[in-house]
This record gives structure tokens, C-alpha cells and sequence, in this order.
């Protein structure tokens, strides 16, 4: 197993992806011209970026670089911030703005899902974490539901560990079982894309293995963008990485590319340890 | 003074025996506000408590006993020598006892014997329509209170965005809470039962006594809200929920426990306060129990009697002496007990509501 421990000595990256024939995918998001503000303050610059379908994309960058903001701008998780505007630009995905008037946030976020820093299932049975988001969307039928917690339990590679104790609370599992539980619930109401904000901050090593092999089996079904501190984690699951730096896109590229032969200085700079 | 064996031996400086002093101080103090809280309470449970547990009267039916200062309306009592005895009797015995005396005498053909009494109004019978409409206030009230308490502590935190006009309401609930009970009533008066012509009914002092306690309930219902893990809202959010229904199940069960604190403070209040319903609520007597309505609409436009009125009209509209300290006490102490009840049971309910919903 990897130790994903970050010490200046062990800053060699091993890539997992292989460029290969396959790589070429369409693109999901496309971002625009970003430009966003908290009340006065400018958090984003100019963002352009297209984010692929069925990839693994990875924002990474210094803290309050701008990453997780551009995330939570992706399901429109900042409506819930006072004062965050857009003054420019925007983001489609499949090609519909989804800042434009007859968008409903609600039906975005139901296909475009999260995953928090800290896991925070909700202090109920892990069986009602699950069926959470269909029992909102009015699914009552309990045979469905029993499927869909089978399914995403061991979508999320939970169930071996919780399938004897589904009603015991959320709370009662270890930090990453938590995480994993709340991926299962994301992936419970079938988004298109999950968006992860720096998934393992919290977790040991081995809870973070678990997560980041589970992205892997996820990106066959779901497009992922996650944020991380760890640039070892971007390079092992992600297919392209992006390094923002104060509010700025700096570099998108293959994840490879970013980590061996990064064309921006600043980028070299940041992944070789020497800030940040 | 001989050289301190070692160097960490204690020597009486003055800041020793400064610091002494302050400790003194503070658990002096400590024991004169027990004492003060002993006195209070011994008191009215040593001479309320005669009062409840000597007015006990066996019936013919079930459940064979009654507490007649619990269950009866307050009567006037009368003292007067009879035969060389002394007797105190209320209203209804005494003049049942005066005729079948008078008719007794008048069979015997002997004068009609006098009955030189002393009368105190309201010192025998019980203090049952008190019970009754304390109760109704409370009940009514907090039902008001919590209605509109939470819904708007609903709307400030998790609706309304932070802005001049929220500030706006925020200062007004605080200068709210700071009124005195007394303008409440006064406000009460004028308001509901004189501009929207209530009368003195159980209406104008549910929303007399609701406004009062509102500021309470909004603040203290506000910070449960807030203490509610933002994580809760966003992961809900995230899946596609309504702010509503993000609310309803995400958010108010895990506040509803500190929202019930705070209402208990509240109910203590409502349920002690003589100014606020002495214009708009309560009578100084009333024979009808509220049940005993007509029409179903007159039961909200009744006044009732209260137990916190009733203690003020017994201890300041009658002389204090042996033959009323029984009422004057017994009230006092029937009315700790209810509040005592009905703060057990809000206790209750919320320590069941944080078993279930912990986090």
C-alpha cells in the first residue's frame, strides 16, 4: 500500500494514469470566463476550464486558492453564502448554464452531488442516511429503497462492514466509514457527478487508501472532481489536475504532465514542495 | 518570624490573606442565596402544605377521597361563636348550618340564637378555578409563543440574509425583552381588550402573556437553530433537498431539545406573572368554571381566575391573620407545585427528544 505521508522525502509521485486511446472524453462542465466575488473580495479570476466526463479531475493549489469555491460553485452550493456574486462568465454542464434563470438548484444539486471535508452524516440510521435523498424525491416503496442501500453501500465499498448493523446510527462508524458512508448517500440518489471537497483531510492513511481506491472503481460510473491538499492523492487518482493559485487557474493538464513536466514555473514550484 | 524550613513553605503575606478574604467572600455568598432560597420555599411548603394535605375529605364515589382545597371555589369564611364554639365554616355551610339552627330553635320554641360573625372573603373553599385557569393560560400562550417564536427564529436563521432590516428586528426582540411585564398588560389592555374588543378574556391574555415571552422563545429557539451543525444543512442540501425540507427533517428535530429549554423558562414565566393578565385576563372571582360555556366561541372571550391573581388578591385585599394565612399560603404553594409540574413534564419531553435525536 501507498503511504500517502507527506514529508519532503518522499515527494516522488507515482502516476496512475496511463494516457491511453480511451482518454479522449467528451466534456462535461465547462467553465467560462469565471469571475466571483465574496461581498467585495474577488475569490476567482478568469476561470476557464473543461472538466471531462467520467474523469477524475483534481483541484489543487495553496489554501484559499480558490478550489474549493470553484467547487461549490459547480452544484451552486455558494447560493447559500451571503453576498457571493458572479460578475462574468458562467458554468455549463451538458451545455445549460447553470447559473441561468429557469435553473432550479435543487434539481442541479440532485445531479450533481457532494461530499464534504468533514463527513457529516446526519445523526440517523445509516439504512435512513442512505435512502435520505429518495426518500426526499418521494420514493416510498420499501423494496426499492432496501435495493438502492444494498446498491450504494456496496458502491461505496461499505457493505461487507455495515450490512448486520444498517440501523444502527451513522454516528457509530469509525471517521471512514463516515466519508464512505457519505459518498454512498451522494451516490444513492444517482448523480452524474460527485464533487469532493478534500475528502480525506481528516482520515488516517489506510481510511484514505479506501477512499481513493473507491474513487477509482466511482470514475467508471461518475465524473469526479475533487479537491486536495495532498498532491500525492491528486497524482494517484486523478486523470487531469488543475493548480489554481490566488483565485487563478495557473495549469490544466494531464495529471502526468502537471506532476513530470508542469509548463508554468509556479506549478513546478508548488508540486516539487517549494511553497505552499 | 524563623527562617522557613524549605522554599516552598506558605508565609501569611497579605496576598494570602487577601486571597483568603475573596474566597470567603464568594462562598458567603454562595450559602446566603441558599439560605435566602431555603427560607422562601420552607416557608411556603411548611405552611402551604397544611393547608393542601389537610383538605382531604372522603366521598361516596370514586376515587372516595377528594382534596377540597383542590377541587372547590374559593367561598367566603365565616368565624363565630355558637354554644360557647368557636366554628369556622365557608359561605355554603355556614348558611345551612344558621337555617337548620334557626329552624331548630324555632321548633324547640326557644329565641332564634344570634350569629355574631367575622367574615373574610375568599379564605375558605379552594382555589380549583385558579388551577384550571392558570393552566388555559399557560397552555394557550405557549402555544402562541412557540408558534410564532420559532417560526421566526425559523425565518431569521436559516432564511433571512443578514441586512439592516434583520438588525432591525434582532434589536427590537432584545429591546422586547427588556419591558417590563407590566407595559405588556398595559399594551394588552389597550390593544386586545379594548381596540379589538376582547374584553377581559383568555384570548387577550394568551396574547398578552405570548408576547411577553416571545422575545425568550425567539432568541433562545435562534440559538438551538444555529447550534445545529452547518454540515447537517450542506449535506442535505447536497442531495437534491428543499430548504424546507432540509428544515423539517434536518435541522428543527436537533434544535427542538434547546428550543423546549428555553420554553420552560418561558413557561415559568407565563405562568407567574400577575401583571400582564391582571387587566386582561383574570377575575378577582368567578363562580363558572371555563368548560361551563354555551357557545364554543365564548370559551376564548371568558375571563378565569389565576393563581398567581388569586395570591395577589389574598395577600393584599384581605388582613392577614390566622383564619386567612390558610389560603394565602396553600395558594402559594399549589402554584409552585404546578409550576414545578409543568416544567417536569417540558423537562421530560426534551430529555426524550435528545435520547432520540442526538448528534
Amino acid at each position: 500500500m501507498e503511504t500517502p505521508a507527506d514529508t519532503p522525502a518522499s515527494r516522488t509521485f507515482k502516476v496512475s494514469s496511463v494516457p491511453s486511446e480511451d482518454d479522449r472524453a467528451d466534456t462535461l462542465i465547462e467553465i467560462k470566463d469565471f469571475d466571483f466575488y465574496y461581498g467585495t473580495k474577488q475569490a476567482l479570476f478568469d476561470i476557464n476550464l473543461k472538466l471531462d466526463d467520467k474523469r477524475v479531475t483534481a483541484f489543487i493549489g495553496p489554501s484559499g486558492c480558490g478550489k474549493s469555491t470553484l467547487l461549490r460553485c459547480l452544484n451552486r452550493m455558494n447560493d447559500l453564502i451571503d453576498g457571493t456574486r458572479i460578475t462574468r462568465g458562467g458554468v455549463k454542464v451538458r451545455g445549460v448554464d447553470i447559473y441561468g434563470r429557469d435553473v432550479d438548484s435543487i434539481e442541479l444539486r440532485k445531479r450533481v452531488g457532494m461530499v464534504f471535508q468533514k463527513s457529516n452524516p446526519f445523526p440517523k440510521s445509516i439504512y435512513e442516511n442512505i435512502v435520505y435523498g429518495l426518500r426526499i424525491q418521494g420514493v416510498k416503496s420499501k423494496a426499492r429503497l432496501d435495493e438502492v442501500v444494498e446498491k450504494s453501500l456496496r458502491g461505496a465499498a461499505l457493505w461487507d462492514e455495515v450490512k448486520d448493523r444498517l440501523h444502527e446510527s451513522g454516528l457509530s462508524l469509525s471517521g471512514g466509514q463516515q466519508q464512505r458512508l457519505c459518498i454512498a448517500r451522494t451516490i444513492a440518489v444517482e448523480p452524474e457527478v460527485i464533487l469532493m471537497d478534500e475528502p480525506c483531510s481528516a482520515l488516517d492513511p489506510i481510511a484514505t487508501a479506501k477512499v481513493e481506491e473507491l474513487i477509482h472503481e466511482l470514475k467508471k460510473q461518475f465524473t469526479i472532481i475533487i479537491v486536495t491538499h495532498s498532491m500525492q492523492q491528486a497524482a494517484r487518482c486523478s486523470d487531469k489536475t488543475a493548480f489554481f493559485y490566488m483565485g487563478k487557474l495557473i495549469e490544466y493538464a494531464d495529471t502526468r504532465t502537471i506532476f513530470m513536466n508542469p509548463a508554468n514555473a509556479q506549478t513546478e514550484a508548488y508540486v516539487s514542495g517549494r511553497f505552499g | 518570624m524563623s527562617t522557613p524550613a524549605h522554599p516552598f513553605a506558605s508565609r501569611p503575606t497579605a496576598g494570602r490573606k487577601f486571597e483568603n478574604a475573596t474566597f470567603w467572600f464568594f462562598r458567603v455568598a454562595t450559602y446566603i442565596i441558599l439560605l435566602a432560597g431555603l427560607a422562601v420555599f420552607g416557608d411556603i411548603i411548611l405552611k402551604g402544605s397544611s393547608t393542601v394535605f389537610g383538605a382531604f375529605k372522603s366521598t361516596e364515589h370514586f376515587p372516595y377521597v377528594t382534596n377540597t382545597f383542590l377541587s372547590e371555589a374559593p367561598e367566603t369564611l365565616y368565624v363565630f361563636e355558637d354554644g360557647g364554639v368557636k366554628r369556622e365554616m365557608g359561605d355554603t355551610e355556614y348558611r345551612a348550618y344558621r337555617e337548620s339552627r334557626i329552624a331548630s330553635a324555632l321548633v324547640a320554641g326557644e329565641p332564634a340564637p344570634q350569629f355574631k360573625s367575622e367574615s373574610y372573603v375568599y379564605s375558605a373553599g379552594g382555589i380549583w378555578p385558579c388551577i384550571v385557569g392558570t393552566v388555559l393560560l399557560v397552555v394557550g400562550s405557549m402555544a402562541i409563543a412557540l408558534t410564532l417564536g420559532v417560526a421566526s427564529a425559523i425565518f431569521l436563521s436559516e432564511y433571512a440574509r443578514d441586512g439592516a432590516f434583520v438588525r432591525f428586528v434582532r434589536l427590537a426582540i432584545l429591546n422586547l425583552a427588556g419591558v417590563p411585564s407590566i407595559v405588556f398588560g398595559l399594551f394588552g389592555f389597550g390593544m386586545f381588550v379594548i381596540f379589538f374588543d376582547w374584553n377581559v378574556s383568555l384570548l387577550a391574555g394568551w396574547f398578552t402573556l405570548a408576547f411577553m415571552v416571545l422575545p425568550v422563545v425567539i432568541t433562545a429557539s435562534e440559538e438551538a437553530l444555529k447550534a445545529v451543525p452547518q454540515g447537517f444543512r450542506e449535506g442535505s442540501l447536497a442531495l437534491g433537498a428543499t430548504k424546507w425540507q432540509t428544515i423539517r427533517s434536518n435541522v428543527l428535530p436537533y434544535a427542538l431539545p434547546g428550543i423546549l429549554t428555553s420554553s420552560i423558562l418561558g413557561i415559568a414565566r407565563v405562568a407567574g406573572e400577575t401583571a400582564p393578565i391582571m387587566f386582561t385576563a383574570a377575575y378577582v372571582v368567578r363562580d363558572k368554571l371555563p368548560w361551563d360555556v354555551e357557545k364554543v366561541s365564548d370559551f376564548f372571550f371568558q375571563g378565569v381566575m389565576a393563581l398567581p391573581y388569586h395570591i395577589y388578591v389574598v395577600s393584599s385585599k384581605i388582613p392577614q391573620n390566622e383564619y386567612t394565612s390558610r389560603v394565602q399560603y396553600g395558594t402559594a404553594f399549589v402554584f409552585l407545585g404546578i409550576v414545578a409540574l409543568i416544567a417536569l413534564a417540558s423537562i421530560l419531553l426534551r430529555n426524550n427528544l435528545r435520547g432520540r435525536y442526538k448528534w
